[in-house]
């Protein structure tokens, strides 16, 4: 999982090629390897946008108009969640709970934290990336 | 004469802005020709004043928050640097607010006072008082106090933590593990990472009296990687731990040896179940196991491992600095102690609530919380996280214990609350339980995952109006199969939350079709 880590940090997502590279290097099988890729949501298998939202879908977030917060976000960048924008420029994808509950609705953007958010702040967000 | 200020690096505080408020102090420092000595302390859980700044003066600290970036010009004007009080944002001694003096911090005693990664000021606020008195304790003497103590695991299930330490003890091995389980993956919980990040030794010295306790030389922390911060914080305290000697190969003079390593999530719920975890921890698949064997006798690569969450973990050194005594003097019936509980959702003063157990959820909730942020009626109030039981008004004075939870047809968890205004749609979170089990689900069970996925479709239809009565009939059985049915508590515990949206709120599940809360 450490390897896994370094290249979806590294490239943004784990290319499929790195598979058999990683499976003979560990003395795995390509099944095992691809198994594992798989499993765990943080690991993309295709690359990102330039830029991550990640927001938060969670019950705390829900209470604090978490759903009003995604709807909003979906509309303005004309995505799904787990979808990147037509100029490729952001990937937005759910994430459930970062933590911030108390301090909800929460995100992360390019893995910086962000709580207490708006419609109205996430637009000045996202004016910001290119 | 420099000034000593205080600013949270706690990720809540960060992402309400701490960041900023610290460049925008600094600037205007720089302009005054004032230097500063800025400590990044963690956060006092005060949650709702965050980003919280605190100044060192001659009365003790001053509190100033929530701070924003265009507060700091009027700060400096109101003399904030030493103590000023004539500002709207004052606070005055954090330790005055009602809100931190009327709780019992045992386990979140340093937490937001000390600097997070100085090993020098951990120990000059009590810490590695407990491991000092255990290194000279035999492995049964420290396993005895835990159990005295009356601690349970923190985690979630609740089990006694001096049981599972023993069954370790009691068994010959090459090699045992302790592991800490941080992958709090609940909503509304925040513990776990508040600790990490505020107060990392405690954490390290609770796993290192754990390994004293059973003979382990090795442990690990698994790491959710939505805590970025919480794992910076625990890297830069094991180095420091370990160039102490509080961390090698003679902790603390005890003659023994214990090592510690971090290991980095990946965004799976269910790797917070204790088997499944070891499982991602040795880099597979995070499958969960069939138990027995248990963890405790089959646990890391096979071999004898004790698994706690972290609220487990740091209760200890308390424990044994103090005696068991004094802990267990805490709390009522079977449930000894101090809770960590984490107030969140639609609250006004959301944060961090260390009580003995026995307080009820009413007392938290409007006596610490004030009631709720958009100043609505409360409506429902989910307790434990995504598996637990949501409840309405009339169960709100249920104390938080174990038992009494359980009775209540809850569970206490991991000690996350959260609270729902009137706009809360109940249809929608019994849906949403059961959208999560279908994400989360590791698909070993097909009740978990076939059931989690049906039960969304089900309840689409009663939203609809489609042939409710029978519906709802499908939606009882669907609950019934997936608690008899699963491997783990995901499948067995997503109905928790669904029946007592039904239960307590029928309403909801009879609205015209097409209705939308005003939530939505
Ligand atoms: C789906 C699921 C998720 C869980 N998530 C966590 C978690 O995030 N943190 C945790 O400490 N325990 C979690 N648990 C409980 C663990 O399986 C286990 O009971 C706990 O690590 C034992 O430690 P304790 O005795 O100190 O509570 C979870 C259990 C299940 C079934
Ligand atoms: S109940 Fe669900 S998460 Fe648990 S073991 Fe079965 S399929 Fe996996
Ligand atoms: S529920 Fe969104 S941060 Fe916890
Ligand atoms: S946890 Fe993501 S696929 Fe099972």
């Amino acid at each position: 999982m450490p390897i896994l880590h370094a290249l979806n940090d590294e490239f943004g997502y784990v290319d499929a090629s790195a598979v058999p590279v990683i499976a003979d290097e560990l003395n795995l099988s390509r099944a095992e390897v691809h198994g594992v890729l798989t499993f765990y949501h943080d690991f993309r298998k295709e690359p990102a946008g330039r830029h991550v939202v990640k927001v938060c879908r969670a019950e705390a977030c829900q209470s604090m108009a978490g759903r009003d917060l995604e709807e909003h976000i979906k509309r303005h960048l004309k995505v799904e969640l787990g979808e990147t924008t037509a100029d490729k420029r952001i990937t937005v994808e759910a994430v459930y709970c970062l933590g911030l509950c108390a301090c909800a609705p929460s995100m992360m953007v390019d893995g910086k934290l962000h709580a207490r958010m708006t419609p109205a702040k996430f637009d000045k967000i996202a004016k910001e990336l290119r | 004469m420099t000034a000593t200020l205080y600013i949270p690096c706690d990720s809540a505080a960060i992402a309400c802005g701490a960041e900023e408020v610290l460049l925008a102090i600094q600037a205007e420092a720089l302009a005054r020709k004032i230097e500063l000595k800025i400590i990044r302390n963690g956060s006092r859980g005060m949650l709702w004043l965050e980003p919280m700044i605190e100044v060192a003066t001659p009365e003790g600290r001053i509190a100033y928050g929530p701070v924003a970036p265009e507060d700091v010009a009027t700060l400096f004007a109101a003399d904030f640097l030493n103590g000023g009080k004539n500002h709207p944002l004052c606070i005055g001694r954090p330790e005055d607010v009602p809100y931190l003096k009327n709780q019992e911090r045992l386990t979140f005693a340093r937490c937001g006072i000390t600097d997070p990664t100085d090993i020098e000021d951990y120990i000059a606020h009590d810490g590695y008082r407990g491991l000092k008195a255990a290194a000279h304790m035999s492995g049964e003497a420290i396993v005895t106090a835990v159990t005295e103590s009356g601690l349970r695991g923190r985690g979630g299930a609740g089990f006694p933590t001096g049981i599972k330490w023993k069954t370790v003890l009691g068994l010959d091995a090459q090699q045992k593990y302790i592991v800490c389980n941080a992958d709090e993956g609940d909503s509304g919980t925040f513990a776990d990472r508040m600790i990490m990040e505020g107060d990392p030794f405690l954490l390290i010295e609770g796993m290192t009296i754990a390994g004293l306790a059973v003979g382990a030389t090795k442990g690990f922390v698994y790491i959710r990687s939505e805590y970025p911060i919480a794992y910076a914080q625990m890297e830069k305290a094991i180095v420091a731990a370990n160039r102490a000697g509080y961390l090698g190969p003679n902790v603390a003079g005890s003659g023994k040896a214990f090592d510690l390593e971090l290991r980095l999530g990946a965004g799976a719920y269910i790797c917070g179940e204790e088997t499944s975890l070891l499982e991602s921890l040795e880099g597979k698949r995070g499958m969960v196991r069939a138990k027995p064997p248990l963890p405790a006798i089959k646990g890391l690569f096979g071999q004898p491992t004790v698994i706690n969450n972290v609220l487990s973990f740091v209760a200890v050194p308390t424990i044994l600095d103090k005696g068991a005594t004094f802990y267990k003097d805490f709390g009522m019936g079977r449930s000894r102690g101090t809770m960590p509980l984490q107030l969140a959702g639609n609250v006004k003063h959301g944060g961090l609530i260390e009580k003995a157990f026995g307080i009820t959820l009413r007392q938290v909730i409007e006596d610490f919380g004030g009631g709720t942020a958009s100043g609505k009626p409360i409506r429902a109030v989910q307790v434990g996280g995504p598996l637990g039981a949501y409840f309405p008004q009339s169960l709100l004075d249920t104390p938080l214990d174990y038992e009494a939870m359980a009775a209540a047809k809850g569970m206490l968890g991991h000690g996350g609350i959260v609270v729902f205004d009137d706009s809360v749609d109940m249809a929608m979170q019994a849906r949403f339980a059961m959208e999560f089990c279908a994400v989360e689900s590791c698909g070993k069970c097909t009740p978990c995952r076939i059931g989690s996925t049906r039960g969304v479709e089900v309840i689409d239809r009663i939203r609809e109006g489609q042939n409710r009565q029978k519906n709802m009939e499908l939606l009882a059985d669907l609950c019934d199969t997936m608690l008899d049915g699963s491997l783990c508590a995901l499948g067995g515990l997503t109905p928790f939350p669904v029946q007592s949206a039904v239960r307590h709120f029928p309403e909801d599940f009879n609205r015209p079709a097409g209705h939308r809360a005003a939530a939505e």
